[in-house]
């Protein structure tokens, strides 16, 4: 019984790799096209982080913080960590790092939120996307890494599309999760005052989930910034490489200084993103 | 004005009755379903009963065969315990809930339209221009100002900025609310965002005001104050409003007639003493029992009416402590000398309130005085008070007699 079942395999394998050969032989046209748009997009931004001189960069980071949240001591801990990333020599990966995971959030936003909508409007659309999100979030993600190496070439692009695909169920789910949570008089007070769809969408769904979706690009960049060093794997620059180098060279040093800079920039990126969540609880406290 | 009806013909269901030009809104043979309408109305219309409906098809009987006619500038009051399809009945005049069968004719822009079938562009336009909407747990958007949720309506109907405020900020006024503007909804207490809620309402100016149980959610403290404030307004602004609560109390308060429902029907509809002094049927009486008739009732639901007084000579008689007493009226009804014991006295007058207006010995009062306040009136007078309509004219006696026989009824 066993032999017969191993001897009958079922071609669930091949059949997905013919499935993405296919894909690449008629599809290569608009690949090649996502390739080197991202690329540029996300070269772009590299080279322009780059090209301001790196402690004017750091003051602007700094003013930045402050104007959004006026405390004083993020500010210190933003100006003494940068510099200390200056210091080890990692500036330019890290700018490399922020490029991607800025484009890839961008991406994860501009895809996610509106499914979220349309999912939280459609409670079947969610029924039936759901396994896709758990799948996406589930399956290790080297498995589609080779298929995305293989359309979109070594490089950049690959790690922005695996990225986005490990960190795109979060702005999805929590998008959908803001908007169906909008009590319902709500959304009947503005039915009652003759909102159309559109108005009530903008004027009391979007608003009311805000906090949520803002929530939910949080953790996309933190997902995000989780992939750095798989994005390297597949040639991706920034911070993931000297990790992925330190490793086959058993480096130690090595490692611990590219770690040291990732979860400075997660510490940032985190604390810069994540008040607006806790302003909206105090007004509601 | 208090009903002078039959006892038999004020219990039965208003039937349905030609339109009329100062209808605001009339509502004919509505039936809302919640579920599978076309079994649960042929059910229905078999006779069966909501439990009945529900057990065999599933679906929820909202509202059956509910005529309604709301005159313009009037406050209806739909009453009745929770379950008993009044806010279904509110919701079905702008489009909330979807009608069934039947007819929700809304006056807008100077025609009758039924919302049931009148296509969403149109809806939108009533709900934009005729008919506001006030909510129990006030509907506010929290992550908004005072003012910019009072001009939600306004801004919905796409109305700018500048203009938006001086509205605004004039419904604020109204409501007393001017120096909250800009604070967040959120700091206000729950008596003070219903009046943000109210000002909502207000601002665009509908015609047509839908309460659902708008003060339930309440202070009974602040819940009096703003049935006050409410009642105030109205004096002002003519505005007709449906208003839906379970508090026979409110509703006799605030209405100027009741509509009393019951498993989605409407079991009786009259003025506040007509149901006090008749009430429909057993659940009616219920509700009755517990209230204070000297809160509801006005002298002219208890008084001997005219036409049921004794005449000599074309004056009326009436018998005091002080002796007999002759009224003469004039050829319009008016009262115009008094005698007593054949000689000449003064008529007296008091206001509504009971405040003496004129010195004299019987004293003429207008009929809506309250009962309260006619107890009192006589209390100091030796012979019983005649009530004049609001033109003056005779429209009954009140005696010890008829405030005893309304208070036990």
């Amino acid at each position: 019984m066993t032999d017969w079942l191993t001897t009958h395999k079922i071609p669930l394998g091949p059949v997905l790799a013919t499935a993405i050969e296919w894909l690449t032989d008629h599809g290569q046209a608009f690949f090649d096209f996502i390739a080197i748009a991202l690329s540029a997009l996300v070269d772009g931004l590299t080279d322009l982080l780059l090209w301001i001189p790196a402690l004017i960069l750091v003051a602007a980071f700094a003013i930045g913080a402050y104007a959004l949240h006026r405390s004083i001591g993020l500010v210190a801990f933003i100006v003494l960590s940068l510099l200390l990333v200056i210091n080890l020599g990692y500036w330019e990966a890290t700018m490399q790092t922020l490029s991607l995971v800025i484009w890839a959030t961008a991406t994860c936003i501009v895809i996610g939120v509106p499914v979220g909508i349309a999912a939280a409007h459609r409670p079947w659309l969610y029924q039936a996307i759901r396994p896709v999100l758990d799948l996406m979030q589930t399956i290790p993600t080297f498995v589609y890494l080779i298929p995305t190496l293989v359309l979109f070439g070594l490089g950049t692009v690959p790690g922005v599309i695996s990225t986005v695909i490990f960190a795109l169920p979060a702005p999805i789910r929590l998008t959908q999760l803001g908007i169906s949570t909008v009590p319902e008089a709500l959304r009947e007070a503005a039915l009652a005052y003759g909102a159309t769809k559109r108005q009530l969408l903008f004027k009391v769904e979007l608003p009311h989930a805000m906090p949520t979706i803002l929530a939910g690009v949080t953790q996309c960049i933190m997902l995000s910034l989780s992939m750095v060093v798989i994005a390297a794997l597949v040639g991706a620059d920034g911070l993931g490489k000297p990790v992925v180098r330190a490793l086959n060279s058993v480096n130690i040093s090595m490692g611990f200084e590219a770690g040291i800079a990732i979860v400075i920039l997660a510490i940032i990126l985190d604390r810069v993103c994540k008040r607006p969540e806790r302003r909206a609880k105090r007004r509601s406290a | 004005m208090t009903v002078i009806a039959e006892p038999g013909v004020a219990a039965a269901v208003p039937a349905s009755k030609p339109s009329r030009a100062d209808n605001a809104v009339e509502l004919r043979d509505l039936a809302i379903i919640f579920g599978r309408t076309k079994e649960a109305l042929a059910l229905a219309d078999q006779g069966a009963n909501r439990d009945e409906i529900r057990d065999r098809t599933g679906a929820i009987l909202g509202a059956y065969k509910v005529d309604l006619d709301i005159r313009n500038g009037e406050i209806c009051v739909l009453m009745g315990l929770s379950g008993s399809g009044k806010s279904t009945v509110l919701r079905a005049v702008n489009g909330l809930n979807t009608t069934a069968r039947g007819e929700v004719m809304v006056c807008h822009e100077g025609a009758l339209v039924d919302v049931a079938t009148c296509g969403a562009k149109t809806l939108r336009d009533i709900r934009l221009k005729t008919v506001s909407m006030v909510f129990q747990q006030f509907g506010l958007l929290p992550w908004r100002s005072v003012r910019d949720n009072v001009g939600f309506g306004l801004e919905i109907r796409g109305m700018g900025a500048a203009e938006r405020r001086a509205i605004v900020d004039e419904k604020l006024e109204m409501v007393g609310l001017s120096n909250w503007a800009d604070k967040q909804v959120q700091e206000l207490s729950g008596g003070m965002q219903q009046r943000v809620g109210l000002a909502r309402a207000f601002a665009t100016d509908a015609d047509i005001l839908l309460m659902d149980e708008p003060f339930s959610a309440l202070d009974p403290l602040i819940r009096d104050k703003l049935q006050d404030d409410l009642l105030a307004l109205q004096e002002k602004l003519h505005k007709t409003i449906i208003f839906v609560s379970h508090d026979l109390s409110e509703a006799l308060k605030i209405g100027n007639r009741i509509a009393i429902m019951e498993g989605g029907r409407v079991v009786q509809f009259g003025a506040p003493a007509d149901i006090m002094l008749r009430p429909a049927d057993a659940y009616v009486a219920e509700f009755v029992k517990r209230m204070n008739p000297l809160d509801v009732l006005c002298a002219d639901a208890v008084m001997t009416p005219t036409a049921k007084l004794s005449r000599e000579a074309g004056a009326v008689m009436m018998d005091g402590d002080g002796g007999a007493v002759a009224l003469t009226l004039c050829s319009e009804g008016k009262p115009l000398t008094l005698m007593i014991n054949g000689q000449v006295r003064t008529i007296g007058a008091v206001d509504v309130s009971g405040a003496v207006t004129r010195k004299g010995d019987v004293v003429v009062a207008p009929a809506e005085l309250p009962l309260k306040t006619a107890i009192d009136v006589r209390r100091q007078s030796n012979y019983p008070i005649a009530l004049v309509d609001q033109l003056g004219r005779l429209a009954g006696l009140c005696d010890h007699e008829d405030i005893y026989r309304g208070l036990l009824r």
